[in-house]
């Protein structure tokens, strides 16, 4: 394959990776009025945005529900927090191993969970996302620093460092050859990952690879009759985005250099899977929105507290409004798990392709019919509903 | 495994296929030649379907094998089996329901040109002119090209077996399969369908057919075995089929 060959896009392609990476690389700006725009939350943006695009390469084209994705991201952090203390701060190294590592866990587990489908592949994944979280917060405490969570000290070695840095005072930060992976730097760092992530998704949805992995999502009998061996294909979807994973893990370490058990936890897994279906499953932006609205309701909602709402509905009648502060309560702040639930309950029951399908809905309005469903414009008109 | 005649491409030999105590296939002997149109026939339950899917590998014999081009088939995964140049047309419909119909022609093609697997996920499909081309053709040739981009799902059910048949096509498969082609097509599909398989008939193509329609086999089959209990009850042209006084009476007696 030449250049040319992994560079040539179809023009629709190109326009969307263009827009994307405009609204990508703008989010300080146009997140300013919803409140979102300080570094730690954007970082965030980023790093579950790739979390959900690569989930979506598993779940969206193969249809096989992962459900130990966040295993993947808990071994991405982990690798990435040892390379800080082994050789290097600078983060190409720690994301690279971050990669591999994440590729090869995600080989074990999906060779022996892809021998399964459907419900029991889900089952086998979330059996061992489960045992990964219990291994790190007990088992092999001398590697992942259990309960504690892996951390750096100034006592490690940092052998590539150390070549060229003396000692220093206080713990290290993560630089990229000098500017600090912290704040809106560490951002932009992140951000680039994710723009290189959606074109490589973008590639892999316009690929033949892509079409038969769809085809398995389609009809794995058939596949099987034209002579495909569906196994390489899934496992290498798995393999590819439990890299992904890793990669967002590893980026989790780089902005803030710490790894944790809990980020395997089942609950982390869960997670993946609502952003993914809440933005629309096997559509290319559909993960990101998702993955974006979650950690936007996240910080903001739960960040709502009485006081605030008092302020909100001051306008109304004291009886009236006392009412309603104890009633929208319940939604935020700590309940702000309670408005995700609804909000989930509403799309998968009246836009079961997500977000995406809404979206498609208003423009097929507008635009005059052209939404009958009866046209199949290859990668993002799937209205396949959550399974 | 010796096969008496040169021209036989497959030979199903002295298999057996049990479920349970129900013996599906008795001492079933069958001799495919290269280039004819060998048709199955037998009344409901006669484990005409069973014994396709002996041959596609859905299904492991009791005993006996499969040899096909000179292969044994028995214990071979489906995918392996396909790659030798077996296709199947299936009693109902499987494609490939939420890709556009043009996808569905084209996906045959990858897995004959790269084999059972291919890791090629930075390459573009837009890419692939020739197999786009020829599928494009084919669907001309059947028909479907106005549909091209439509979701197979939403296809009628007689245009989802075309395709179906054109996707099989596509691999040029020294064997083909067909389990009752013409099952729930209106006469005038059903016509359609036996012109097409016509035509593959005179590309030198060898076809196995299932088929309850008399006007279909005997429109189409060079020879024609007929299956009654799990076993061969009698075999020969048409013709001979035809004047077999103990195929009158377990098959066509019934519906005449």
């Amino acid at each position: 394959m030449n250049l040319q060959g992994i560079f040539s896009m179809s023009r629709k392609d190109l326009t969307t990776l263009v827009i994307f990476s405009i609204v990508v690389l703008a989010l300080p700006i146009w997140l300013q009025p919803f409140g979102a725009a300080y570094p730690d939350l954007m970082q965030r943006f980023a790093i579950f945005g790739i979390l959900a695009i690569g989930f979506n390469i598993l779940f969206g084209l193969t249809g096989y529900l992962s459900f130990g994705h966040a295993a993947f991201l808990g071994v991405g952090s982990y690798t990435a927090v040892w390379t800080f203390k082994l050789f290097s701060m600078n983060p190409i190294p720690a994301l690279f191993f971050a990669v591999i590592m994440s590729g090869l866990f995600a080989f074990i587990i999906g060779f022996v969970s892809l021998r399964r489908s459907g419900i029991y592949f889900s089952i086998l994944t979330l059996a061992f996302a489960q045992m990964s979280y219990n291994l790190a917060y007990s088992v092999l405490t001398p590697i992942t620093n259990g309960e504690t969570g892996l951390q750096l000290e100034s006592s490690d070695p940092r052998i590539i460092d150390s070549m060229f840095v003396g000692e220093q005072a206080g713990l290290p930060v993560s630089n990229f050859f000098g500017l600090e992976m912290s704040g809106i730097p560490g951002f932009y760092f992140c951000a680039i990952f994710l723009i290189i992530g959606f074109f490589i998704t973008q590639r892999i949805f316009a690929s033949p690879f892509g079409m038969m992995l769809r085809g398995i999502k389609s009809n794995q009998t058939r596949m099987n009759y034209t002579g495909f061996n569906t196994r390489p294909y899934t496992l290498t979807a798995f393999v590819i985005s439990g890299m992904y994973a890793g990669l967002a893990g590893g980026l989790m370490a780089v902005t803030d250099p710490l790894a944790g058990a809990e980020r395997m936890q089942w609950t982390a897994s869960g997670e993946i899977v609502l952003m993914t279906i809440l933005g629309g499953v096997g559509t290319l932006l559909g993960p990101i929105v998702g993955a974006w609205l979650i950690k936007y309701f996240e910080n903001i909602f739960s960040s709502f507290n009485e006081n605030v709402l008092h302020n909100l509905f001051g306008f109304l009648p004291d009886g009236v409004e006392s009412v309603v502060v104890e009633i929208t309560s319940m939604f935020v702040g700590e309940g702000w798990h309670l408005t995700l639930g609804l909000v989930f309950v509403l799309v998968v029951t009246f836009l079961p392709g997500g977000i995406m399908e809404g979206y498609r809905r208003i423009t097929a309005m507008f635009t005059g019919g052209g939404g009958d469903g009866k046209k199949a414009n290859a990668d993002d008109k799937q209205t396949q509903p959550a399974e | 495994m010796t096969t008496a005649n040169e021209n036989v491409v497959l030979h199903v030999a002295d298999v057996h296929k049990t479920f349970g105590g129900l013996h599906a296939l008795s001492d079933i002997d069958l001799q495919i030649e290269e280039g004819k149109t060998h048709a199955i026939i037998g009344p409901n339950g006669a484990g005409k379907s069973t014994l396709l899917n002996v041959v596609v590998g859905r299904l492991a014999p009791t005993r006996g094998a499969v040899v096909f081009d000179g292969q044994v088939l028995t214990g071979k995964q489906p995918h392996e089996i396909n790659q030798v140049g077996v296709a199947r047309v299936f009693q109902t419909p499987e494609i490939f329901p939420e890709l556009s119909v043009l996808q569905n022609v084209m996906a045959p093609a990858f897995a004959k040109r790269d084999g059972a697997f291919k890791l090629n996920f930075l390459s573009s499909l837009a890419d692939e002119k020739q197999i786009r081309e020829e599928a494009e053709h084919m669907l001309e040739d059947i028909g479907l090209i106005h549909q091209k981009d439509m979701h197979a799902g939403s296809l009628s059910r007689g245009d989802k077996r075309r395709m179906e048949l054109a996707m099989c096509l596509m691999q040029h498969p020294k064997l083909l399969l067909l389990d009752e082609p013409t099952a729930g097509m209106s006469r005038h599909d059903t016509n359609t369908t036996i012109e097409l398989l016509k035509k593959i008939k005179e590309r030198g193509m060898t076809k196995v057919i299932i088929e309850h329609d008399m006007h279909v086999v005997f429109s189409l089959a060079d020879k024609i075995s007929v299956l009654a209990g799990g076993r061969i009850i009698a075999e020969g042209t048409p013709e001979e089929v035809r004047n077999n006084p103990k195929v009158q009476e377990a098959y066509l007696g019934g519906a005449h």
